[in-house]
């Protein structure tokens, strides 16, 4: 285990400079993100147009594995369908909880490979994840809002 | 100064052989434990009495009239006068032993705090543990009475003015730390339950990070109800004090109900136990309270001034290591503090830099240390926390300055 594998050059550079980062107004959707052991804080505003995620932004105080994973996250996630988004959704979460496992990542993670370093820290795993649970809170909240209220408010989105 | 010329200097060398975790390493690196605020250490002393009771005298207590159970009840009642003389407590009948400070806070909010009603107000501080915020909000939920908190200022002291102005008749309960966890702040615990009595408020003292730091005498003190932890005292886990005077537990209803609380059970009636086994429904920590006894005799036979003196030189020394580290901040500066420093790192979020510490074998805790209000009001979202204790020693502090300039290397 090396600390170099935890903090990679991609994950410091998206903490120092982070992607895609503050708000949409207005948004199509949003979830608030909380991690109360450390403190994180992460807020998700989403663009959706039919199954598409058109855009995101994320905005909120954390860590730099919490900030760096929301901002690959959003780079990630944009422009992508939702079976394609919770594609991702799964590969990424097995390679998180991959603890001791030398397997490499799979390549269809493209960046978001750089967070498998994660996966010797167990305490960390949880800043890492964050972002993830959030988009699927942001993207269950709007599927339901769309049952509410029947197919009208689909097609005025 | 008898004492001074008579004992021998401090031997932290000494002191940290009788604690077997110290010998250990953490990914290979030499283990700096550097979080005995969260929870202190034991000593041999403590491990071995425990295991000598388990191997020889263990069997529930209170109840067999055979060998082995009177054996347990004397361990047990043993430890129970133990606490006694360490606190200076009138009675064995004053000592109350709970999981923990926070179920002896729980304990008085539910069983004292019953008498509370609409108006009736309970004053805290904002520099409390969450242990002694939420069962006082819970209390006032239930009783509809008001909580109120007291005020503290940029260096993490208590704004004493303001809490005498928040006292008042309605005043029923001033609860507070006497040390904070977060800061290391010592509260002026003497003027503060003055100015509580004073206006006819009874007093609770939160202990949990004073009582293995200096002596506590709870006479002296005049407080109403004290409360600590066994585990931050050298002790085991699972294991609390409540000390109240007699006078004040015989006034208050019985809390949990079981077996050990009564003296008869009918259906028709049912009697409650004699003091202080009316709280302590159920079978109890037996094993605990041996190990809690035999921490306390760890402790004074090294002096509990020794110990105090030894952790203020190192918090001293800590501390102006600490500020001449570039970007960092040291959260509390109290006049009077533990060793307990709390800070953050420009730059570098504080779990970040707990993992890297960690890497280095540095264990400080990093979060809100259970007192979320007090990260607020300093206006960040977790601080790293190095706390020390009896065994603590210098080359601890410079692993910690070393582990601080590895996180400057990583994050550039
Ligand atoms: C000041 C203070 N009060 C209360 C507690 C709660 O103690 P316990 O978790 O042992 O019940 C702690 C422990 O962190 C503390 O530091």
């Amino acid at each position: 285990m090396d600390l170099k594998d935890l903090y990679r050059d991609v994950i410091l550079d998206h903490n120092k400079q982070p992607r895609n980062f503050g708000r949409l107004d207005p948004c199509d959707t949003s979830a608030d993100g909380n991690n109360p052991l450390c403190g994180d804080r992460l807020t998700l505003t989403l663009r959706l147009e039919g199954d598409r995620l058109t855009d995101i932004r994320f905005e909120g105080k954390g860590c730099a594995i919490s900030t760096a994973s929301a901002s690959l996250m959003t780079e990630a996630v944009k422009g992508k369908d939702q079976a394609a988004i919770t594609r991702l959704r799964e590969l990424v979460h097995q390679t998180l909880t991959a603890h001791g496992e030398a397997t490499l990542p799979p390549a269809e993670l493209g960046k978001l490979a750089a967070l498998a370093g994660v996966r010797d820290y167990p305490a960390r795993v949880k800043c890492a994840s964050l972002c993830w649970h959030t988009l699927g809170a942001a993207l269950e909240h709007h599927a339901q809002r769309h049952a509410d209220h029947g197919p009208a408010t689909v097609s005025t989105e | 100064m008898n004492a001074e010329m008579t004992m021998p200097a401090y031997d932290v060398a000494r002191v940290r052989a009788d604690f077997p975790i110290l010998a250990t390493t953490v990914r290979g690196k030499r283990l700096a434990f550097l979080d005995t605020a969260a929870s202190a250490q034991r000593p041999l002393a403590v491990i071995e009495a425990v295991d000598r009771y388990e191997r020889s005298s263990h069997a529930n207590v209170h109840r067999g009239v055979y060998e082995l159970s009177q054996k347990a009840t004397d361990a047990f009642e043993g430890a129970r006068e133990r606490v006694r003389r360490f606190l200076n407590a009138a009675s064995i009948k004053e000592i109350v032993f709970t999981r923990g400070t926070t179920e002896s806070i729980n304990l008085v909010a539910q069983s004292w705090g019953r008498r509370l009603g609409p108006g009736d107000e309970v004053l805290i501080t904002w520099m409390e543990h969450h242990a002694n915020i939420v069962p006082w909000q819970m209390l006032c939920e239930r009783t509809g009475a008001v909580l109120k908190v007291a005020p503290i200022d940029a260096r993490g002291e208590l704004d004493l003015d303001a809490f005498r102005a928040l006292l008042s008749p309605r005043t029923k309960l001033a609860a507070f730390t006497q040390v904070s966890n977060a800061l290391g702040t010592v509260l002026p615990i003497r003027a503060m339950i003055d100015a509580a009595h004073a206006v006819g408020a009874m007093t609770l003292l939160d202990g949990a990070q004073a009582v293995a730091h200096e002596r506590v005498d709870v006479r002296a003190l005049g407080c109403d109800f004290y409360v600590f932890s066994s585990h931050k005292l050298y002790g085991p886990t699972g294991l609390g004090v409540l000390w109240a005077r007699e006078a004040v537990l015989r006034d208050m209803p019985p809390w949990q109900g079981g077996g050990d609380m009564i003296l008869t059970v009918s259906f028709a009636k049912t009697t409650y136990n004699e003091l202080p086994y009316r709280f302590e429904a159920g079978t109890p920590h037996i094993s605990g309270a041996v190990g809690l006894a035999a921490a306390i005799d760890y402790l004074e036979a090294l002096g509990i001034e020794r110990v105090h003196a030894h952790e203020q030189a190192l918090l001293a020394r800590a501390t102006r290591a600490l500020r001449a580290v570039s970007g960092l901040r040291i959260i509390g500066e109290a006049k009077e503090k533990t060793g307990v420093i709390s800070f953050t790192l420009e730059g570098i979020h504080p779990h970040d830099l707990g993992t890297i510490l960690d890497d280095e074998g540095v264990a400080v805790r990093t979060g809100h240390h259970c007192a979320m209000p007090v990260m607020e009001f300093f206006d960040v979202p977790a601080t790293a926390r190095a706390s020390f204790g009896c065994y603590t020693d210098d080359a601890d502090i410079d692993q910690l300055l070393r582990a601080l300039g590895r996180a400057r290397e990583v994050f550039g």
